[in-house]
């Protein structure tokens, strides 16, 4: 469902050149669930990218593949990735930082800049006094049908 | 017109030894001479901006830069020309015109990151390197050009533009591959710089700037730094402040150095290193900056060749110069021995998983809204957010965004980015046990070949040639620095590994005749055509626990072979 709304959003200002080469059925969509468990579709080390694989990314990452190139380049970095299971990592503690044996740098909490939200708003393309103005977002669903429809025409 | 660099590098060349420098060969100088000439009045910074000026226009066709800063540097000279006319200039960088990559902040000056989504965006502050030059009074020649967010090999993916490496011009280069120097080239088989900081190293090697900053996340300094002829520094982790470096990947990014030769390189290092409090990840041990001996004496290193670094990929060029120089090591008295890196064969997996992870997690901040390009879209935040992506940002970025999307799925996390949060360590242990073996500084080649004509490049996608070009270099991108970080004196307080490129590159199979190929690059050397002939075939790295005993040892290479 939500993922049918930004494609139509998309579709209607890119003038509709774009096509996905994985459609979803819009049926399919609105039953979707709103949080995808995807266990099922993690590639276990075949490689393969299923279509809802492709929305659950697309969704979460808010950047669209944009084609089968992409997915293919996908799955091959995740052969690529694959590679790791060779490792034999028992008992090892992950490495989150090579700094890991110090403690992080804490400064005193002393005001020592700031006051300059004027330059700040400066840099952003739309703002409305000290706001930075963004598009409604999702939690309005009879808005949304109404927009989706409005632009579907 | 291609042309005109075909003379530089013979224009260039220094005076003989004990000569007085001249202001036509200024640009040829070390850092310190050029200082010294500036103190001593042969050259004013007007003068010197003028002449780096006047070059980046004759070498405007390698796109090395994005944003030329022609008043800003003017008006810093201007500046510098009356602290020293009251002889008091702020340092050995004052006058000294630099460059710096388009990933770095500066203050009222465009900031693109070589990408759509940053087009047009002006930082309201300097990132903390970027004021600690100006604060030594070095002039600012403009930003320069990279792959977009510093994500390629090549410079090839950013949106102004692929960088050409200036050694495509040398004479050398033409005469191999039979082009004739004047009238209706086709430039179409011009050399890469390598990536992501080519602009920076293209910028160095056409003699633009004296140094540049480039960032390293998995070899973007130092695989630039072997393929035009520099030398890259990658310091460690910690040691230089990542503030206003728009980041990759934080536990990985480091600001690059890129100069002519080892000593610049130091002097700029001097300069950047240190605890900065707006970067918490900085080390708050006190640095202080090193002079490099004029004469090193070798035979007290233990060099180490690791063996899993002789892969077959390794083209056969690069392989004999890797024996030449460990040979040369041993011919001064050094040790060199093999030593393992069990772990090699996985780094750049390991490393492939934690960069798109953390990429993932950096891109996020690029949604439109605060500051950015932002798509006309209205509908809703998410659409508004996802249109605003899909514009700003290139294919490349777009790919390992997704990937590491993939990796931190719930189901993915453990066997994925968890598991290569593991090979890291392991990775990093192979180089702690190395250094505490006794081994000072590992000696590695940078990059599986010499650089590569742009169309046999762009063969391949970008995924596929970062994970060729950056083999021998990401690891130590992941492994920072060594176990043994007690801190101990002053003297020895930075005791983290570096890595730094140190020989220049050249892109010709054939070796040059008799005059060294960059003459203006060792100039501690004087003349030793044959020295200058090794090392300027050669594109090693030399990793190291300790900054100074890796700049020690690529400076003590250059004068092994004093008589």
């Amino acid at each position: 469902m939500w993922a049918r709304t930004v494609r139509l959003g998309l579709r209607a200002r890119l003038g509709g050149c774009r096509g996905f080469t994985f459609k979803v059925d819009p049926q399919e969509a609105e039953q979707a669930p709103s949080v995808t468990h995807a266990s099922g579709l993690a590639p276990q080390g075949t490689g393969q990218v299923t279509a809802e694989l492709i929305e659950h990314l697309e969704r979460l990452a808010l950047v669209d593949f944009g084609g089968r190139e992409a997915v293919a380049r996908l799955e091959k970095a995740i052969a690529f990735a694959d590679r790791l299971r060779g490792v034999d990592t028992d008992g090892v503690e992950p490495m989150e930082s090579v700094l890991e044996d110090r403690c992080l740098y804490l400064r005193s909490d002393n005001v020592t800049e700031g006051n300059c939200a004027e330059e700040l708003l400066q840099n952003s393309h739309r703002v409305v006094e000290e706001y930075f103005v963004a598009p409604p977002g999702m939690c309005y669903p009879e808005w949304l049908n109404k927009v989706t429809r409005e632009l579907g025409n | 017109m291609p042309a005109v660099v075909v003379d530089l590098f013979s224009l260039l060349s220094p005076s003989p030894c004990g000569g007085r420098p001249n202001t036509k060969t200024m640009l040829g100088r070390t850092l310190r001479e050029v200082s010294a000439g500036l103190k001593q009045g042969q050259i004013t910074p007007t003068e010197l901006c003028q002449k780096c000026l006047s070059m980046i226009k004759k070498t405007k066709f390698l796109n090395a830069y994005i944003t030329v800063t022609e008043e800003e540097a003017l008006k810093q000279a201007e500046e510098s020309e009356k602290r020293y006319a009251k002889g008091q200039p702020l340092g050995d960088l004052d006058g000294i015109p630099v460059a710096i990559k388009d990933n770095f902040s500066t203050s009222a000056i465009e900031t693109t990151c070589g990408s759509n989504m940053l087009k047009g965006y002006v930082p309201p502050y300097n990132a903390t390197v970027v004021q600690k030059l100006f604060d030594q009074g070095a002039l600012l020649m403009g930003k320069t050009n990279l792959d977009e967010f510093a994500m390629g090999s090549g410079s090839t993916d950013g949106v102004f533009g692929p960088v050409k490496n200036p050694w495509s011009y040398s004479k050398q280069y033409r005469e191999k591959r039979k082009q004739k120097p004047h009238g209706e080239n086709e430039d179409s088989d011009w050399l890469i710089t390598g990536g992501s900081s080519g602009g920076s190293a293209a910028a160095v090697s056409a003699f633009t700037c004296f140094a540049a900053l480039g960032s390293d996340t998995g070899g973007s300094t130092r695989n630039p730094a072997a393929q035009c002829g520099l030398v890259g520094v990658k310091p460690s982790y910690g040691l230089v402040s990542r503030h206003g470096l728009i980041p990759l990947v934080n536990s990985m990014d480091v600001p690059g150095i890129l100069t002519r030769c080892v000593d610049d390189a130091a002097v700029v290092l001097g300069v950047l290193a240190g605890h900065d409090p707006k970067d918490s990840t900085t080390i708050q041990d006190p640095v202080k900056p090193f002079l490099l001996p004029s004469l090193t004496d070798v035979s007290k290193l233990c060099i180490g060749i690791p063996k899993e670094y002789l892969v077959p990929e390794l083209s056969s060029e690069v392989q004999s110069l890797w024996t030449k120089a460990a040979d040369l090591f041993e011919s001064r008295g050094a040790k060199v021995i093999e030593v393992s890196l069990p772990h090699t064969s996985y780094s750049i997996v390991c490393y492939h998983v934690l960069c798109t992870s953390e990429v993932a997690s950096n891109m996020a901040r690029f949604d439109g809204l605060e500051y950015g390009h932002r798509c006309d879209i209205d509908v809703s935040t998410e659409a508004m957010y996802a249109a605003t992506r899909r514009e700003g940002f290139n294919d490349v970025v777009r790919g390992r965004i997704l990937s590491g999307n993939f990796f931190l799925l719930k189901e993915n996390y453990e066997t994925y980015f968890i598991k290569a949060q593991k090979v890291r360590r392991l990775i990093a242990n192979d180089f702690v046990n190395v250094f505490n073996s006794g081994v000072d500084v590992l000696l590695t080649p940078t990059t599986l070949s010499e650089a590569v004509p742009y169309l046999e490049f762009i063969k391949e996608d970008n995924r596929t040639r970062s994970a060729q070009d950056d083999i021998f270099t990401q690891a130590v991108n992941m492994a920072g620095p060594t176990g043994d970080s007690q801190i101990r004196s002053p003297n020895q307080s930075h005791r983290m590994p570096c890595s730094s490129s140190a020989f220049p590159a050249s892109p010709s199979q054939q070796p040059p005749i008799r005059a060294p190929l960059k003459p203006s690059l060792f100039s501690h050397c004087k003349a030793f055509p044959l020295l200058c002939l090794l090392l300027s075939l050669c594109q090693m790295q030399v990793i190291a626990v300790d900054s100074l005993a890796t700049a020690n040892s690529i400076n003590s290479l250059c004068f092994s072979s004093f008589g």
